[in-house]
């Protein structure tokens, strides 16, 4: 147990302690050799890392260094990353065997390793993070601590303001100012639908009831996206906090986090926030002596994308099938155990305390007219610089994609970006300029969705890729309505025969018509929106479509069924590059030959295709 | 059958203690569920009976419950649980032809298991490992920027070993 006073005594000594960290100008002695612990990083050896460094420094007996974990610090791409601080130096792609020379060069002589440092856009190595052009157009709100503090250890969190809003909410301010300062702020669910935060806590507080409760959605179940696994992750404490605040505001006291299984790390570290804010007495009974109580528990999911709907949800915590309810009843009236109950997204969570400390203004500052803020982007597919971005609202997709992303690979064209995942929709090459918030990514047919952004190349054929989606909602629908569990089924079909060359002009009428009665009478989120990547894909690349049920073609190649792969002799530069990368030796030719498709060895998997740099296979 | 229920009962010590850490009310089902794939590697049958005593709920309702999950699975997994993941970040960097040239080699799809009991294949839903794309895993360890050369190479190793 900690007093208030305690804390603060705590924040102060620990804020001067860490200020290298964010102060590159820090006179201090002083090294910190931050290793980032995100799941990225994790898979691809850090805690070796980690480990090394601990050890060489300990048999050199160096003094004034530590080795910290901390969370994401975005760039998955150059993983696993290490970054020296105070001076900021950025090291990518850094192996265990290169912790000698980091300690015996850097930290002893002073020296940077340049071969470690990170090569930007330009070609430039990068001195340190702030140069990087990945990080230049982010502005972190949510992921402001990730990276930066040690998850596991609650100090480190205090130190950077952690646990004031709480102490500002509970001593200073009564819970309608709290959602006064919410509403004003304009926060939106950050789930994908954005529903305003403060309208929905406003609608649970209203309801009267012996229990209430708050749950924090972290079932991130749309492929391809990591935001709310980086956040929990890296900073959990700032989630558990919003939470105590928002339970307050409604007057909940329990609260429940559901955590996909998937997540073992993120589940870990959420479990050691909750048991160190216990010790402190930050999670428990008359918590800084304001009269408020607050319990919390975890509950894992286990592998079904309809939990990530709010009611589907609940039923799952609840023990039972994730299937639907039907609404109204709003949870805000009748949710867990049919008491009411505020669910929230975990990227919404985070926003709230810096929003409580800095102000409604201040959040009202960033961001478009409609929706304020920031937003946090799993970035991914054919993109160079693949890993997690935070961009304020209005950020356009180009500046997502060239600026922070450093353009597409192996000088491809870029040909569309999926956003909002299988609820989601394609945006084209034409809409590269859109300013990205709610509104305007609905307008062009897509949504913003939870946050994963897979940018695609112009390898990528559009029918498959519909038929990817429709794979996934179909295996994922719930079963519970027949437009949703038979009607995706039949689009499925549809897209099969598409690819495989058995399609016909009329399919694509009969998709449409299909994808419309869906939307319309499906139960729950995932029928109404599962037609969505169809429905944007027909109205981008009707083309494409046309040309499969007509032309029985496929011009990436994608289709094995409807494509040959053959080489053009007059582009073919003799390279043999394609013969090294075939898997099945498929490639003919001799040494400064031009090389040819030996058709019936080949399987048509298409590397040949990626690796020509002459354009030369097709 | 009565007696061999009795008898899997007192053997398995931690069936014990799970029925000692979980209170028996119905919410904790998904929960217990989760700690008895991993011990296992599936759901037994004869468990999922056990269960259904525990927690005063009939079997059915249980069977629905695991069947519905993609986490629990009926059938035990292999020696080497190999999971692909199709989430579509590792979709569009190519996870399609990890996965065609696992069922190739080990001659089994998606969801089953080889004869010895050594292999069985999974498609996943997005690992989180997005910059490694794509990824496969063997028992939860991430293998990424995978090639289909490199899944080759990992299971002539594994495939060496006795």
């Amino acid at each position: 147990m900690k007093t208030l006073e305690e804390i603060q005594k705590i924040r102060e000594e620990k804020r001067k302690e860490l200020d290298l960290r964010v102060n590159t100008k820090s006179d201090t002695r002083e090294k910190h050799i931050l290793v980032c612990h995100g799941t990225g990083c994790t898979s691809s050896d850090s805690p070796k890392i980690l480990e090394t460094f601990r050890k060489i420094i300990k048999e050199k007996n160096i003094e004034n260094v530590r080795v910290i974990k901390t969370g994401c610090f975005g760039l998955c791409a150059k993983g696993p990353i290490v970054i020296i601080r105070p001076e900021d130096t950025f090291y990518a792609m850094v192996k265990p065997s290169d912790c000698e020379e980091i300690i015996q060069k850097h930290i002893i002589e002073g020296e940077v390793v340049t071969r470690l440092l990170c090569k930007d856009i330009d070609g430039k190595k990068a001195q340190s993070l702030d140069e990087l052009s990945f990080y230049k157009k982010q502005k972190r709100i949510a992921l402001k601590n990730c990276g930066v503090i040690d998850p596991e250890n609650i100090d480190e969190y205090i130190a950077f303001d952690g646990y004031k809003a709480l102490e500002k909410v509970l001593k200073e301010m009564t819970p309608e100012e709290v959602i006064d300062v919410i509403s004003k702020s304009g926060l939106r669910g950050r789930g994908g639908a954005g529903f305003p935060t403060g309208k929905k806590w406003e609608l649970t507080k209203a309801n009267e009831a012996d229990q209430k409760y708050v749950v924090c959605n972290a079932d991130e179940g749309d492929p391809g996206a990591f935001m709310d696994r980086s956040i929990l992750e890296g900073d959990p404490h700032s989630v558990l906090e919003a939470m105590m605040i928002a339970a307050y505001c409604i007057g909940a006291n329990k609260g429940c986090i559901y955590v996909r299984a998937e997540y073992p790390i993120a589940v870990k570290r959420f479990q050691i926030a909750i048991d160190q804010a216990k010790e402190y007495g930050i999670v428990g009974k008359n918590i800084f002596n304001s009269g408020f109580d607050f319990d919390i528990e975890i509950r894992l999911g286990a592998g079904a994308f309809v939990c990530g709907e709010e009611t589907a949800l609940l039923e799952s915590i609840e023990g039972k099938r994730g299937q639907p309810r039907v609404k109204p009843p709003y949870p805000a009236a009748a949710g867990l155990w049919g008491k009411p109950t505020l669910i929230n997204n975990v990227e919404t969570y985070a926003n709230v305390t810096r929003i409580i400390l800095n102000g409604a203004e201040w959040y009202l500052s960033i961001g478009t007219e409609k929706s304020k803020g920031t937003k946090v982007f799993a970035l991914g597919g054919n993109v160079n610089n693949i890993g997690l971005v935070e961009v304020p609202m209005g950020t356009t997709l180009r500046e997502i994609v060239y600026d922070i992303g450093g353009g597409i690979p192996n000088n491809r064209e870029f040909k569309a970006a999926q956003t909002g995942g299988p609820s989601g929709g394609c945006i084209p090459k034409q809409y590269l300029d859109t300013p990205i918030d709610y509104e305007s990514l609905k307008e062009i047919g897509s949504m913003m969705g939870s946050g994963g952004m897979i940018i695609m190349d112009d390898t990528k054929c559009m029918v498959n890729l519909s038929k990817f989606y429709l794979e996934f909602t179909v295996s994922e629908s719930c079963g519970k309505c027949t437009p949703c569990r038979i009607g995706t089924k039949r689009m499925l079909e549809i897209l099969e025969k598409l690819c495989n060359g058995k399609g016909e002009e009329a399919d694509i009428e009969k998709l449409e018509i299909l994808a419309q009665n869906i939307i319309k009478s499906s139960v729950c989120g995932l029928g109404q929106t599962a037609p969505n990547p169809v429905i944007s894909t027909l109205k981008y690349f009707r083309d494409e479509f046309i040309e499969h049920a007509v032309d029985k073609n496929c011009r990436t190649k994608e289709c094995k069924a409807i494509s040959k792969i053959e080489i053009y002799p007059e582009k073919c530069k003799s390279c043999g590059l394609c013969q090294k990368v075939c898997p099945v030796n498929a490639i003919q030719g001799e040494a400064r030959e031009k090389r040819a498709i030996n058709q019936e060895k080949c399987i048509k998997c298409g590397t040949c295709l990626a690796s020509c740099p002459f354009k030369a296979i097709g | 059958m009565e007696d061999k229920k009795k008898e899997c009962k007192c053997k398995d010590k931690f069936l014990d203690e799970l029925f000692k850490t979980y209170l028996p009310i119905k919410d904790n089902l998904i929960q217990m569920l989760n700690e008895i794939q991993e011990h296992y590697g599936y759901v037994p049958m004869d468990v999922q009976q056990q269960l259904s005593e525990f927690l005063n709920m009939p079997m059915a309702e249980i069977y629905g419950v695991v069947t519905f999950y993609s986490r629990f699975s009926l059938k035990p997994k292999g020696k080497y649980s190999i999971s692909v993941c199709l989430g579509t970040a590792c979709y569009v960097k190519g996870a399609q032809k990890i996965m065609d040239r696992l069922q190739e080699r080990l001659k089994i799809n998606e969801g089953e298991t080889t004869e010895d009991g050594k292999y069985s294949i999974e498609a996943q839903r997005c690992v989180g490992a997005c910059g490694l794309a794509p990824v496969f895993t063997i028992n939860g360890k991430v293998y990424g920027k995978a090639t289909v050369k490199m899944l080759d190479q990992v299971l002539d190793e594994l495939d060496a070993e006795n």
